[in-house]
């Protein structure tokens, strides 16, 4: 009765045989399908059916997201909008005291600041949830075959709404000291498309390792700290006249540069472009090959 | 047609973290004998080991075993939830997977959310999404309550909707673990029918429990689960007789009179 069989034998078997994997939300007809040892060819097909199932339930992990966002502010009076009125009171008063310390006129300074600090609190936020993706997800990992993607996608709706709420103070900003980007602002869209990218890499990526190593989510708050004095968000990067050229060595940099600079009217250059989508591909390079390996794993670290 | 072919399954749980309950878990494999190592030499608790065997439409499995046999384990394995160490599971039919009372129940939306919540995970389209919302509402009772949140509801009306969410949803392939059947609800005669119509629409039943007598009265086959095998496999009267040393007596009080 228990005749054990070779892992080599069965992973032959399963690659002569093409059988769907579909998760438990699929309604038509269902079969699942799970060998141990498959080979990287195999791991890779069932890494691409969490991706591409994860997104067909789109809208499922979008209602997740604004839930927990209407969840958390659940019987408050402003609702959401006390993110945007912290943001705006921390501009402020960053705004005053800095252009005050670097000599420089509010004017200029503030819509830089406004900017620059509504778009890193999104990159930091969401790194900080990543790291929780799939823990916070646990008693819905253990009861029910889901994509991971889906937990990421939560993550990825909830930080992008926060952000949202918080793009308020960024257009309040602009309508005072009446400045106006002008067209060249339609280049932070492929950037923000980018970002939506490799938003998902970094939820898979400090998600999954964050599950096996409970250490990593303090680690990650440190470099997010440093992260955020060595690069410019709350200085100019002219600030650092000459040095500037060094600047799109530092991811952070680069990956805000690319939505910051059209806001601000200006044309990022082609260096800070190809920064971008070189640390990109490798964070979405190593998130995938990370995905890949240890996916059938993950139940069992969360 | 549902089947369920399972060969040479083994599931090994890792331990990794030195918190609390980890260490209960260490020492409770410990104390049975079922701590390994696997070959990077990390800790292992090895759950499930060398499982094989076949369900076809129209069988009904029971689990029996006691606490920490494996019998969760191999639920979650079937569910696709566990992904096994060696071997092979293959599950053909939509499958619903019974294993948390409150799945996906957050206490912090309302009822008529956590329904929704619920379509959309099992990926219903919106008109079936209306239609659970129709059918829960209509037996959990829940009046006025379904529209305020469910942290509020007293602990009778938690156990309705859960229950009436997790029986909504009427699958081929029925996986059921004992907390479905520990609880209040099943005095009741509503819920009981409940049951009793969705076990008896699925193909395949597997169910994991400490009642006995539901055993005997559901299923068509049991597994003796022992140390994360299977230890006897057979009809569940010869089983049970073997699992508790004598005879089992038929039950008056049973789930679903035969």
């Amino acid at each position: 009765m228990t005749a054990a069989l070779q892992p080599g034998n069965v992973a032959e078997a399963h690659a002569s045989h093409a059988a769907a994997t579909p998760f438990q939300a699929s309604h038509d007809e269902a079969v699942m399908e799970f060998v141990a040892g498959l080979p990287l060819a195999g791991r890779h097909r069932l890494a691409v059916d969490d991706l591409r199932e994860g997104l067909r339930l789109r809208r499922l992990f979008a209602t997740l997201g604004w839930l927990d966002i209407k969840m958390r502010y659940r019987g408050s009076m402003l609702g959401p909008f006390w993110l945007t009125l912290s943001t705006a009171v921390m501009v402020g008063a960053l705004g005053v005291l800095y252009s005050t310390l670097f000599r420089m006129n509010l004017h200029e300074y503030l819509p830089f600041l406004a900017l620059s600090l509504v778009l890193w609190n999104f990159l930091s936020a969401l790194v900080g949830d990543s790291c929780i993706c799939f823990t916070a997800a646990e008693g819905m990992i253990r009861s029910i075959r889901m994509p991971y993607f889906l937990y990421a996608g939560q993550v990825i709706v909830r930080n992008f709404l926060v952000l949202a709420h918080n793009v308020v103070v960024i257009v309040v900003v602009y309508l005072i000291f009446s400045i106006w980007p002008g067209l060249r602002a339609v280049l932070a869209v492929p950037a923000l498309l980018l970002w939506v990218v490799d938003a998902f890499a970094v939820a898979i990526l400090l998600g999954t390792f964050c599950a096996r190593f409970r250490d990593i989510p303090p680690i990650v708050g440190s470099i997010m700290q440093i992260a955020f004095f060595v690069s410019p968000i709350i200085w100019k990067p002219e600030l650092i006249q000459h040095h500037a050229r060094w600047l799109p060595l530092n991811p952070f940099f680069s990956l805000l540069e690319i939505v910051r600079g059209p806001l601000l009217g200006e044309f990022p250059s082609w260096e800070i472009w190809a920064a971008s989508l070189f640390y990109s591909a490798l964070l979405c390079g190593t998130a995938w090959a990370l995905f890949v390996r240890v996916r059938g794993r993950l139940a069992f670290w969360v | 047609m549902g089947t369920i072919e399972v060969e040479g399954l083994a599931v090994d749980f890792p331990l990794y973290h030195g918190n609390a309950r980890s260490l209960k878990k260490t020492m409770v494999a410990a104390a049975s004998g079922r701590l390994g190592q696997d070959s990077q030499m990390r800790v292992v608790v090895q759950a499930l080991r060398d499982i094989s065997f076949t369900l076809k439409s129209g069988d009904r499995l029971g689990l029996v075993g006691g606490n920490g046999a494996g019998k969760t384990t191999l639920l979650r394995a079937l569910a696709g939830i566990y992904e096994p160490v060696r071997g092979r599971v293959r599950v053909e039919g939509r499958l619903n997977a019974l294993l948390d009372p409150n799945l996906g129940m957050n206490p912090d939306l309302t009822g008529r959310e956590n329904i929704m919540l619920r379509g959309l995970y099992s990926g219903l389209s919106r008109r079936r999404v209306q239609r659970l919302e129709e059918d829960v509402e209509d037996f959990a009772n829940l009046g006025e309550f379904i529209d305020l949140p469910v942290r509020i509801y007293s602990s009778g009306m938690v156990v309705r909707l859960g229950f009436a969410l997790a029986t909504a949803i009427r699958p081929q392939i029925l996986l059921m673990d004992e907390w479905f059947l520990a609880g209040d609800f099943v005095f009741m005669q509503k819920a009981r029918a409940r049951v009793e119509t969705m076990v008896r629409g699925a193909e395949i039943l597997v169910l994991s429990t400490h009642q006995h007598g539901t055993v005997t009265d559901w299923c068509t086959r049991a597994f003796w689960m022992d140390h994360g095998r299977i230890r006897e496999d057979g009809r569940p009267a010869r089983v049970l007789e073997q699992y508790l040393g004598h005879p089992v007596e038929p039950q008056a009080e049973t789930l679903l009179p035969a």
